[in-house]
């Protein structure tokens, strides 16, 4: 008893210091967050989808998912590693980089989008 | 600045600027670069200087010809392509099972060149692809190991991978087949993943996407690369070495290169259903995994750290377990686990002999002998292990991957002789690093044993100690007594900076001058440094001396014309190119020719007639047919014919000449395939004691068969007692006539002998039981007792 008492305190309070923890990041952050939520959202209610209609043009299916997986990884790697690592490339220079890729991306995904 | 510059301003002496020397090598590297581009273009135009300009083998027709039509026709002819010229009556889909990059890069460069009025034709631009790609290839390692280690490993391991045998057999001038354009990309798209690594740009991560498009596009081999990366990424993540580097140089690659790769025609959704590819997804999750764990280390204190993970595991265990039995039960259901035959005959070495007969026979598969290892990387194989040694010291990302590389293409060059390529520049790239290493230490040794460098010793370390005010880099790597390197023009500077750099520029002058010292009791002697010295250069001689008789002597020979030295001279034997002109000036332009899978391309791209079966190999059962009516007698052969639609039949006999590569020995083949599918061709039916027999002991279904008589029909003529010169005996059946087949052309060495398929009778005589053409009644009794249930009677 006491130790299932003591884990639901322990994942209380473990819940409340993520809750605070995440609060104290800034608002630019936690508004890319939202940003990959909404891309991995999205790719699963293609799924969902794929799942009820069947996976007949299975190109446009994957240029799909991924497109939205793809966005969600080059935007999301901002936001999980500020607080690991400085990059030491101007945030410019690291702009540009992130537009090119999704350049890329997009351009491959609308070739393959069929 | 306490550095004292000299008279002669030009010349680079111990105590120069920084930034000339640095300038200085900066050019000379470029001229070294140059030169070494040239020299790996040179060194493969052997065939081209020996015999002519011509392309080699059996693949790289196939490729000239997809070349041609490309230039001709235009790239949407070239994607939607159906050939009908082969696998008659099948055809083959071309656009969707040929990998693209390398006729698209010929195309690009000769419609480049004829754009800008240099007529080169299609020929020469095929039959230079392979050298030049071979000179990008050789920058492309200097870039790659200047990464893991510096310029100077860079230019050595560029000059290894120049000359290295195994590279040169697989890209002489003349060697138009993918990995010419492959290794190029092989290399090419590991450096890129190494500067991601270690610059952490996303740009790097972009372009690392599209190099590895091009190498989807350009082999199969592709599958390394997408299984040998997600290996590094776990390594990294298993030895602590995660960062956000990481990440970004291997997610944006898994989501873009996946993409890329389905978007070739060869690959399509195999990029994401084929058990090759699950490595990439299974890291992909699991560094998401890693990535989440460390920003939640990062934000929570250690107590409720370990809360967490206590919940996690418990948790993720259930999910994980369900999950992975699923995947594994999806898996499983498939008979060969998703895997194909090829790949499975890397993991496991006995499948193809077991299973699929056509991948054991191809003699590139088999696994290589010792003997072929030293042929083909010399004297790379013995600095190999120095260079893995020399990677762990440091260990940093870059040299963890290389360790990884090279041991795991180790592994594959072991099981098939073919991938003896891939194990190529990765031993060029290790041993770089060990001569590169072994240089330093001997020439520093030589620098601090010079008379009149011990009083500079102090003036140095004044001069790196100021160096410390200059940019704080990352962590200091762990000192290595070796890296004393002063008179080296290109990279030590920037290490030695990197080096002092966390020193206070109080305690500086002490410390260098503590430093200097501890490094002048570790030098070398002076005369074992010299000797060491001249030793490694003389190694590197025997290691040229190689390479270029194996370029010249082994690798250059262009197959399709042969060449022998006698009493007498050069003998030439143009026998192939004969037989293909006759085929292409006397026959039908509609006319079928069935021959031996091996010299398909060859019949498709130069005779240009429709063939049955060709290099391809893709199907089976039809190889299987070509060996059956190849191993059945005379009538039973030509209604196998008959029922394709073949006219004419082409065999490659060598008896005449000694040419030992010919169908008779090809023969066991062509019974083990048509045996694989039709049961009524028995192995044992053709074997005397275990062998196969052409002689006077060889079995009567052997006597009979079609390739037998094709081969042999008319050979007493040449010299009255029917002598075969490969097999060494004299034949069995001597004196026989063709009833079903006519010999329409024999070609000056009886190399190629070319058959035509005998039209049946308008009248038949005697009882007609089917509709079918006659022969004498009592060949067809004896040959009934031979077979049962043929299902071509």
């Amino acid at each position: 008893m006491g130790r299932t008492s003591s884990t639901k305190e322990d994942a209380g309070a473990l819940f409340h210091s993520l809750r605070s923890a995440y609060a104290a990041t800034p608002v630019n952050l936690k508004i890319i967050d939202l940003y990959v939520g909404f891309a991995i959202f999205t790719a699963l209610i293609q799924v969902v989808y794929m799942a009820m209609v069947g996976s007949f043009p299975f190109n446009s299916f994957l240029s799909g998912v991924l497109s939205c997986v793809g966005t969600a990884v080059l935007a999301g790697k901002s936001n999980f590693l500020s607080p690991l690592f400085a990059k030491d490339l101007p945030p410019e220079r690291a702009f540009a980089d992130f537009v090119l890729c999704n350049l890329v991306l997009h351009l491959v995904i609308m070739n393959f989008l069929g | 600045m306490a550095a004292p510059e000299t008279s002669t301003a030009a010349v680079p002496t111990l105590y120069t600027n920084n930034t000339l020397r640095n300038a200085f090598g900066g050019v000379l590297s470029f001229f070294i670069l140059l030169l070494i581009g040239v020299l790996a273009f040179s060194i493969r135009l052997f065939s081209v200087i020996k015999y002519e300009s011509v392309i080699h083998e059996f693949d790289p027709y196939f490729n000239y010809r997809v070349t041609q039509f490309l230039t001709k026709k235009g790239i949407y002819e070239f994607w939607n392509w159906f050939d009908d010229r082969t696998w008659y009556p099948l055809g083959r889909v071309i656009g969707g099972t040929v990998y693209p990059g390398l006729t698209l890069t010929a195309g690009t460069i000769w419609w480049l060149l004829n754009s800008l009025n240099i007529p080169l034709s299609v020929e020469t631009v095929c039959v230079f692809t392979a050298p030049i790609f071979s000179a990008f290839a050789s920058w492309a390692t200097y870039l790659l190991t200047k990464e893991v280690k510096g310029a100077g490993a860079g230019l050595t391991a560029a000059v290894l991978l120049a000359m290295v045998p195994s590279y040169i057999s697989r890209s002489v001038a003349g060697s138009y087949d993918n990995e010419a354009v492959a290794i190029f990309a092989l290399i090419f798209t590991f450096y890129l993943y190494l500067k991601t690594l270690n610059t952490g740009s996303l740009f790097y991560a972009t372009l690392n996407s599209l190099a590895y498009f091009y190498m989807v596009c350009s082999w199969g081999g592709y599958t390394f690369i997408i299984n040998l990366i997600p290996m590094h990424v776990l390594l990294c993540i298993v030895t602590g070495r995660y960062s956000s580097r990481l990440y970004i140089a291997y997610a944006p690659l898994v989501v873009l290169g996946t993409l890329l790769a389905a978007l070739v025609p060869v690959v399509g959704f195999n990029a994401v259903m084929t058990s090759e590819h699950f490595a990439s997804f299974l890291v992909f999750i699991i560094i998401h995994v890693v990535a989440f764990v460390y920003y939640i280390k990062g934000i929570l204190s250690p107590k409720m750290f370990k809360v967490a993970v206590t919940l996690v595991v418990t948790v993720g265990l259930a999910v994980c377990c369900a999950v992975i039995a699923v995947l594994i039960a999806l898996v499983a259901s498939s008979p060969t686990k998703g895997w194909s035959g090829r790949s499975l005959s890397l993991l496991d070495p006995t499948y193809a002999s077991k299973y699929i007969p056509i991948i054991a026979s191809v003699s590139e598969h088999q696994p290589p002998t010792w003997p072929s290892y030293f042929m083909d990387i010399n004297v790379l194989a013995f600095l190999v292990p120095a260079g893995i040694i020399a990677c762990f010291l440091p260990l940093s990302d870059a040299s963890s991957f290389i360790v990884l590389y090279i041991a795991t293409s180790v592994y594959f060059s072991g099981v098939m002789v073919r991938l003896m390529l891939v194990l190529a520049p990765a031993a060029c790239i290790t041993s770089g690093i060990a001569l590169s290493e072994a240089f330093d230490v001997l020439t520093g040794s030589i620098k601090f044993q010079l008379p009149g460098v011990t009083s500079n010793a102090e003036v140095d370390a004044g001069e790196t100690s100021s160096d410390t005010s200059e940019a704080q880099t990352d962590e200091v790597k762990a000192e290595k007594p070796d890296d004393t390197s002063k008179n080296r023009p290109s990279k030590k500077s920037k290490k030695k900076e990197r080096e002092l750099a966390e020193n206070p520029p109080a305690k500086a002058t002490a410390k260098a001058k503590a430093k200097a010292e501890k490094k002048r009791l570790l030098a070398l002697p002076l005369e074992a440094s010299v000797i060491s010295l001249l030793l490694l250069v003389v190694l590197g001689a025997f290691y040229v001396v190689h390479s270029v008789w194996a370029a010249a002597e082994a690798y250059s020979a262009p197959s399709i014309v042969l060449t022998t030295r006698s009493h007498d001279g050069l003998h030439v034997f143009d026998d192939f190119r004969e037989a293909y002109a006759w085929l292409s000036h006397n026959t039908d332009v509609n006319d079928k020719v069935a021959s031996w899978w091996d010299y398909g391309y060859q019949t498709t791209a130069m005779a240009n007639r429709t063939v049955i079966v060709d290099n391809n190999t893709w199907n089976n059962t039809h190889i299987a047919t070509v060996g059956t009516a190849m191993s059945s007698p005379e009538r039973a052969a030509w209604e196998i014919f008959h029922s394709l639609d073949v006219k004419y039949v082409l065999v490659v006999f060598g008896g005449l000449i000694g040419y030992p590569s010919d169908d008779i020995n090809k023969f066991l083949w062509m019974v083990r395939i048509g045996g694989g599918v039709f049961p009524h061709i028995k192995e044992p039916d053709y074997l005397r004691d275990g062998q196969y027999r052409i002689d006077s002991q060889a079995t009567p279904t052997m006597l009979n068969c079609l390739m037998y008589k094709l081969s042999y029909y008319r050979f007493v003529e040449t010299d009255g007692k029917a002598y075969d010169r490969v097999r060494r005996t004299e034949i069995g059946k001597k004196y026989f006539k063709l009833t079903h087949f006519e010999e329409v052309f024999t070609t000056h060495h009886w190399m190629v002998r070319i058959y035509k398929l005998k039209p049946l009778k308008n009248r038949i005589r005697g009882k007609a039981k089917k509709s079918k053409s006659k022969t004498s009644s009592t060949s067809s009794s004896k040959r009934s007792g031979t077979k049962k249930k043929n299902p071509w009677l």
